[in-house]
């Protein structure tokens, strides 16, 4: 305080009014100092003029007693945002679409220092809002098909233009309210976050709203109970699958990258050493009562490791099947496997055509060191005279098939993620009045065929 | 910062004043409206005591604006056909003044602007936009007030007046301007929308039930 200044009158501190209907005589309260344009007798309906001490009746309504009921009721107190708030005004708005009514609440909340904030609820989906102090800037393209707004630096696409109807009212309101009242009302969204414009008369109000979940409302306000279920999407509500789909997409990507360096680490590492090539022929004549060959011995060395057992036969339009077993000479453990090899090619009304390959190649896991020989037992197909075959081993070769299926295991949640990513925007747009195009198209073309 | 010191013609008490370029103020103890002369304070009315109003400022309420604490010397409070709102003067530390308006919880601080050629009020609508200090304003609300009442400091005599109309004007970014008809030569006010906590307010009034 300054030097010789007097000391304040001390104006008295401002104090919630208690006042009586004047149409009923029921108690009133008036919770915001004087903030108030209009308060609602909350027995008899009575709109009156809060800034008459006389409360002057400015509208009656007719509503059934407990019609409509606040789920958080006139007076309760809660912490919004690290600031306290007292709930004093409650309406109802609805607005008809397509011949159907939908209806949803608004609670004015008020605290003497910051002012008047909103709290909006449909089908169990809240909002908080208030009043825009920058001008939102809104534009169009695609020949005001599709509009967009700009708010601070951020891009809201057109959701819904509606007229909405004020058809039920309680407690204060810092404006004229009246029961009755159309008001234009233009929603663009960028989840979390609503930008509203509405229009009464000649007055545009811009408001911005962010989703809340019921929950959150019911510990702001320490509500009993537990909220009304929300149904459905609503038009600025997150995607629980959209914030995470693209840090989902680089994990994947770090995860991809990692494979492909471990992939290149272990084939560089793999030593791929040669250790059998031999071609053989086979004629059909002799391999009735020929018994099945060995090859020559070979070595394997270090530590267990795999084994590449390649196949290759110029066969066309034929088949070659080979009964191998892979034999350790010292101990005597064997690897029995068949493999085939075919290749059939032609011309159709299709265009050519063909199926198999000439090369087969197979990998057995995890073979011990030690002395080995291959048993080949070759089958072919009878109308083949003889046929020529290389048999190739080869020791400790990268096996590639993991790395797919670790690949596949990484991709498949990204896919689900994107996948519910869509159906959720999908079922969001569905409800404005710019639903996704495939929508539109699966009405129409199915109604044509029918 | 000079604090020239005067008595009240009226009924003798002392009277401070905080900001030297201050012509206007009013007497706490017998709400006499005292104009500054060269030499002495003239009593050119009384006020009626002010409507109460829920504004949480007062005067000798103290925040600051970006680095510049500032104090409410003074205040004229409007009454329009929705409501009321306060314009508090007040003083900055480097000895100039403002003005910091509280509509409804909305808090805009502005000064006054030196442009000329600003437009008579039977050319201004809504949706018109005006260029001034390379920053394109829209009018957003026209609004006829009146006058409710004064307290404290004032750079300008402010006593008599009724009817008053006032252009708003809001841009993209949070900045604001005010036309004030008040006088047959309009004022142009240019400043911006500022956040509650943002201006860090000490000496705030109390309200019962509101800690």
């Amino acid at each position: 305080m300054s030097t010789g200044a007097p000391p304040l009158s001390g104006t008295p501190k401002p104090q919630a009014k208690a006042l009586n209907c004047p149409k009923c005589g029921a108690a009133i309260t008036l919770r915001s100092f004087g903030q108030a344009e209009t308060v609602v007798c909350g027995s008899c309906h009575a709109i009156l003029d809060a800034k008459d001490p006389n409360l002057a009746i400015l509208q009656q309504f007719e509503a059934a007693t407990g019609e409509v009921k606040p789920l958080i009721p006139l007076g309760t107190r809660g912490k919004l945002r690290g600031t306290d708030y007292e709930v004093i005004g409650f309406q109802r708005r609805s607005t008809k679409v397509e011949g159907i009514t939908y209806y949803w609440q608004e609670y004015v909340l008020f605290n003497p220092y910051k002012g008047i904030r909103y709290l909006s609820e449909y089908h169990g989906h809240w909002n908080d809002i208030s009043v825009c102090k920058t001008l939102p800037a809104v534009g169009s393209k695609l020949g005001g098909s599709s509009l967009t707004a700009n708010y601070l630096g951020e891009t809201y696409k057109h959701f819904q233009s509606a007229e909405a109807n004020t058809d039920f009212v309680l407690g204060e309101f810092p404006w004229q309210v009246r029961v009755g009242e159309l008001a234009e009302v233009t929603d663009f969204v960028h989840p979390p976050r609503v930008l509203s414009s509405e229009k009464l008369q000649n007055e545009v109000t811009w408001s911005i709203g962010e989703y809340m979940y019921g929950r959150e409302v019911w510990d702001a306000f320490q509500l009993p109970g537990a909220p009304p279920e929300a149904m459905g999407v609503y038009e600025n509500q997150p995607s629980p699958a959209t914030t995470k789909v693209t840090g989902v997409w680089v994990a994947f990507a770090a995860f991809a990258v990692f494979l492909l360096a471990l992939m290149a680490g272990f084939d560089m590492r793999a030593k791929k050493e040669p250790v059998l090539h031999e071609t053989y022929q086979y004629n059909r004549a002799e391999s009735k009562s020929e018994p099945p060959f060995v090859t020559d011995v070979f070595e394997l060395t270090g530590h267990p490791s795999t084994v590449e057992v390649k196949t290759y036969a110029p066969v066309s339009n034929h088949w070659i099947y080979l009964n191998y077993a892979l034999i350790n000479q010292d101990t005597g453990q064997a690897w029995d496997f068949g493999r085939e090899v075919s290749y059939y090619s032609g011309y159709d009304s299709d265009g050519s055509w063909s199926e198999g390959k000439q090369n087969d190649a197979v990998v057995v896991p995890r073979v011990p060191p030690g002395h080995y020989y291959l048993r080949i037992e070759p089958e072919a197909d009878p109308a083949l005279p003889g046929i020529p075959y290389t048999v190739e081993v080869n020791r400790d070769v990268p096996v590639l098939g993991i790395y797919g299926i670790a690949f596949l295991a990484l991709l498949a949640p990204a896919v689900i993620m994107s996948l519910r990513a869509y159906t959720f925007e999908w079922s969001r747009w569905s409800e404005s009045d710019h639903p996704p195009m495939n929508v539109a198209n699966l009405a129409s073309s199915s109604g044509d065929d029918e | 910062m000079t604090q020239p010191i005067a008595n009240c013609p009226n009924c003798g008490a002392k009277i401070v004043f905080r900001w030297s370029s201050s012509v206007q103020t009013v007497c706490q103890f017998c709400k006499s409206i005292l104009v500054r002369t060269d030499v002495h304070l003239k009593k050119v009315g009384q006020v009626a005591d002010l409507p109460p109003d829920n504004s949480p400022l007062q005067v000798n309420t103290e925040g600051q604006y970006g680095h510049q604490a500032f104090v409410v010397v003074g205040r004229i409070l409007y009454e329009y056909d929705q409501g009321g709102w306060n314009e508090w003067h007040v003083m900055m530390n480097d000895g100039t003044s403002a003005w910091l308006s509280d509509a409804q919880s909305e808090y805009a601080l502005s000064r006054s602007s030196k442009s000329q050629n600003l437009p008579t009020l039977a050319m201004v609508h809504v949706g018109q936009q005006f260029t001034w200090s390379n920053q394109r304003y829209t009018v957003s609300v026209i609004t006829p007030a009146h006058y409710r009442g004064v307290e404290g400091e004032l750079p300008f005599q402010y006593w008599d007046k009724t009817e008053v109309t006032f252009v708003d004007l809001r841009t993209e970014s949070g900045k604001f301007a005010t036309l004030d008809y008040s006088d047959p030569q309009p004022a142009l006010y240019l400043g911006e929308f500022v956040e509650f906590d943002d201006l860090k307010l000490k000496n705030l009034r109390s309200f019962e039930g509101w800690g």
